[in-house]
């Protein structure tokens, strides 16, 4: 680790300072960080002002961050044969730049666009084709193996992402997961949209939907950090607040979700229900029922006063032992139970392989929480959660997600209680990214580690936004847990990992 | 072959067939009870299919004739079996020494060709959903004709008529009490299988990759769909009223009171499935196969009970 810059969340170092090493030394350092206890938080290229290819390793170990770089040319030795936690960032980066990473086992593009170069397609794709392009799937033989290919277009109001299983009769050996067609150039329009500051969270907070908090956090901290604005206590609280509804919401309407894929209506019903209450208690603190608008860089784009906050504790009162009770019911339900238990399980030790991320994480055993590890906010002033059940199946993450809902009420009320200073605006109008900086910003948005990271060139716009939702380490381990399982319990695995397919394709 | 050209066989088809989408709609209002919901109106499944049969159907380019005739086939064969079949005790319109042989095996027929419309798709999910409906179906089969061979025993027929009116009617009242209610249960399991309810199957599913029938019928549309949803109403009908028979002796009595009770014990019935639909989850597919097949075990039990060493 010698070699690593060590960094704290969200605050903003000289991009002087970042180490460039040596390609093999860079190589060398970052594996040695990430084979054992260490995980990639970003690992991505850019451009610097002279054109040339570099490369930055966001590591997190234990309680520190690390950041290198290196210069990076067209080929380079895969780093995934050694440590699979980069698998899929080596194929964003030969996508993004036509950076060809030699002996990466599984080398295919994420997203299905041309790279940002003008290089020559490492997949071999001709992008002023229409679809279809290069797409090689892996493919199992033999007389009893079926396959059968789910999506892009699925039958009930999701998004599109294109699932290709390998069975025999009803067992799956294999299931591959390709996504992009939800890729919108997120990271490119928000370097674009530097010129005019203000155009830059409405993007960020569109990055995924039901994360709109979790990434508007992200870059409203990172922008705040690049501009040194500070952010009041009562700000911080509201925007605690306002991740933990947000996270609450999801849980709920998930674990109805869970309960509607077994057939077992009830709990999807009222889970149904309480899910609108959280929605319509985010409109009341934002006017959005998904909370935009609300987080900007500087603080919160209006107050929230004693009135809502008062409308949201009584709410939270309210509904609280609804949930307790339908919880109970779900979890209770012996038909229900051999659904979820030992279905679509991922072992502790492969999702500490691919770098798991979030409840999926935690449902396998790793304790890692962006919010108590690498606190920002109010979260300080948040005691940390425990799981109980951590076995890595179906009913593990419902567990840890019932578990999370239970923590994030109970947070809110103690948040609620503090005196805040509410009547301050503290938006600034006007403010200016420091020069020639970096800086990332972790948090722990409901699904997991979001992070973004920004660099800087020497006017201060911005040279390179980088976006990571957990979703882009979460997919594998989706496809990981159905490995021989029934073909008929994917839904229900799907689901109790719940991945974003627009978080992932940017 | 007895053919009874009488009003009242005629009539009580009629009204039997007409009142099944109703019926249909007494479970989805038990479930939304339980949901806590209102639920859709009484007459939704009418509904549906006025709304189905005003449709028009689209093809796949790659099917044939078999994918049209599919639901067809499935329809009528699942129609003749309300032919055959004495509600509330009143004469059917057919009937013949070892009908419900033939009974079964049209609800096969409906269902290979129900089976070879799926697979006429080429699609992956109804050649899977194809598979698992017919490996069902086949255990359930077994069940099926031990509880026959049993009403053999019992009442010396084959044949509906027989079983509920003749000589030595079987019911829930008669001297073979403890046998049949072993067979209610199995019989039970079997209307859960045969018309794809939870636990077994989720009518309610969009998710294909864990259907059994509904996957089978995704291609179809518009009337072609409307024929397919009046086959399963005919086979819930059916199975329902099966039990409904064999629940209470509709040979005595009168006509009316008997029309009230039957009416009042199909209500319960349906309304009993929607119960076990808001209580219980689906079973794993590959619990399935236990759930049909102790169902086998009742009534294979029920039988070896009927033998002469163990009386």
């Amino acid at each position: 680790m010698d070699n690593l810059l060590p960094i704290q969340n969200g605050q903003a170092v000289s991009r002087a300072d970042i180490p460039d090493l040596d390609f093999t030394v860079f190589q060398e350092s970052v594996l040695d960080a990430t084979r054992h206890s260490g995980f990639v938080v970003q690992f991505f290229a850019y451009e610097d002002e002279q054109s040339t290819l570099k490369l930055i390793a966001v590591i997190r170990s234990g309680l520190k961050i690390y950041v290198a770089g290196c210069s990076l040319a067209d080929e380079y030795p895969s780093f995934t044969p050694e440590c699979e936690k980069f698998h899929m960032f080596e194929r964003e980066i030969a996508e993004q730049f036509g950076v060809r990473p030699k002996r990466h086992p599984w080398l295919k593009m994420v997203r299905y666009h041309a790279n940002y170069r003008g290089k020559e397609d490492v997949f071999g794709n001709d992008y002023s084709q229409d679809i279809p392009g290069n797409y090689p799937y892996f493919i199992v033989e033999g007389d009893a193996i079926h396959e059968v290919a789910v999506g892009p277009v699925h039958a009930g109001i999701i998004e599109p992402g294109h699932f290709r299983f390998q069975c025999a009769g009803e067992k799956v050996f294999s299931l591959e997961i390709q996504l992009g067609y939800q890729h919108r150039g997120a990271e490119k329009l928000l370097e674009q949209a530097g010129q005019s500051l203000h155009r830059l969270p409405v993007i960020a907070e569109s990055i995924a939907g039901d994360t709109a908090i979790g990434h508007s956090l992200c870059h409203s901290q990172a922008i705040e950090a690049l501009a040194g604005l500070e952010v009041n206590e009562g700000a911080k609280i509201v925007r605690t607040n306002a991740l933990e509804l947000e996270r609450i919401a999801n849980h709920i309407g998930d674990l109805g979700a869970l309960s509607g894929d077994v057939a077992f209506n009830p709990p999807f019903n009222y889970f149904g229900r309480i899910r609108g209450e959280f929605l319509n208690l985010m409109l009341t603190m934002a006017g959005n029922r998904f909370g935009k608008g609300l987080v900007r860089p500087g603080g919160i784009a209006f107050p929230v006063l004693e009135e809502q906050r008062k409308i949201i504790s009584d709410k939270i009162a309210d509904e609280t032992p609804g949930i307790v009770n339908v919880c109970d019911l779900l979890f209770s339900a012996h038909t229900v139970l051999s659904r979820f238990e030992h279905t679509g399980t991922v072992s502790r030790a492969n999702a500490e392989k691919l770098g798991l991320v979030g409840y999926a994480g935690r449902a396998s055993g790793l304790p890692y929480d962006a919010r108590i590890t690498y606190p920002t906010e109010a979260y300080d002033l948040v005691e940390a959660n425990k799981n109980e059940r951590t076995v890595g199946d179906v009913h593990s993450r419902a567990t840890v997600r019932r578990e999370e809902i239970t923590h994030s009420l109970s947070s809110i009320s103690e948040l609620l209680a503090k005196e805040i200073d509410a009547e301050s605006i503290p938006v600034p109008a006007v403010y200016a990214l420091a020069p020639d900086s970096f800086v990332v910003t972790i948090n722990e948005a409901w699904r997991g580690e979001v992070s973004h990271c920004l660099l800087t060139d020497k006017d201060g716009s911005i040279l390179r936004y980088k976006v990571k939702d957990p979703s882009f380490h979460n997919w594998i381990g989706l496809a990981m847990s159905l490995r021989n399982q029934g073909i008929s319990d994917f839904p229900l695995c799907n689901k109790s990992f719940n991945l974003s397919y627009c978080g992932f394709d940017l | 072959m007895d053919f009874t050209f009488s009003f009242t066989s005629f009539f009580s088809l009629l009204v039997a067939f007409s009142l099944a989408p109703l019926f249909m709609g007494v479970i989805l209002k038990v479930k939304a009870f339980f949901g806590g919901k209102q639920g859709p109106p009484w007459l939704i499944k009418y509904y549906t299919l006025i709304k189905l049969l005003r449709k028009g159907s689209v093809y796949s380019t790659s099917t044939t004739f078999i994918f049209k005739l599919g639901p067809i086939i499935s329809f009528v064969t699942a129609f003749m079996l309300l032919l055959f079949f004495p509600f509330a005790g009143l004469p059917p319109v057919l009937s013949f020494h070892g009908d419900v042989v033939m009974l079964f095996y049209l609800l096969g027929l409906g269902r290979f060709f129900t089976v070879l419309a799926a697979l006429d798709t080429a699609s992956p999910f109804e050649g899977m959903g194809a598979a698992r409906e017919v490996f069902f179906s086949t255990l359930a089969e077994a069940t099926i004709f031990v509880i026959l061979a049993l009403f053999y025993r019992l009442s010396g027929s084959l044949s509906f008529v027989e079983y509920f009116s003749g000589d030595q009617v079987v019911n829930l009242w008669s001297q073979s009490a403890a046998l049949i209610f072993l067979v209610l249960i199995a019989l039970f399991i079997v209307l859960l299988t045969e018309n794809s309810r939870v636990p077994v199957d989720d009518p309610a599913t969009h998710l294909e990759l864990t259907m059994i029938h509904e996957v089978m019928i995704l291609d179809h549309s518009g009337p072609d769909l409307a024929l397919i949803e009046m086959g399963a109403f005919c086979k819930m009908l059916f199975y329902s009223a099966f039990i409904s028979c064999l629940l209470y002796p509709f040979h005595t009595g009168s006509v009316v009171f008997n029309i009230f009770i039957f009416t009042i014990i199909m209500t319960l019935l349906y309304a009993g499935i929607g119960l076990v639909e808001s209580i219980t989850a689906r079973y794993k597919m590959d619990m399935v196969p236990n759930f049909i097949l102790t169902s086998f075990a009742l009534v294979f039990f029920a039988i070896i009970l009927t033998m002469e060493f163990v009386q």
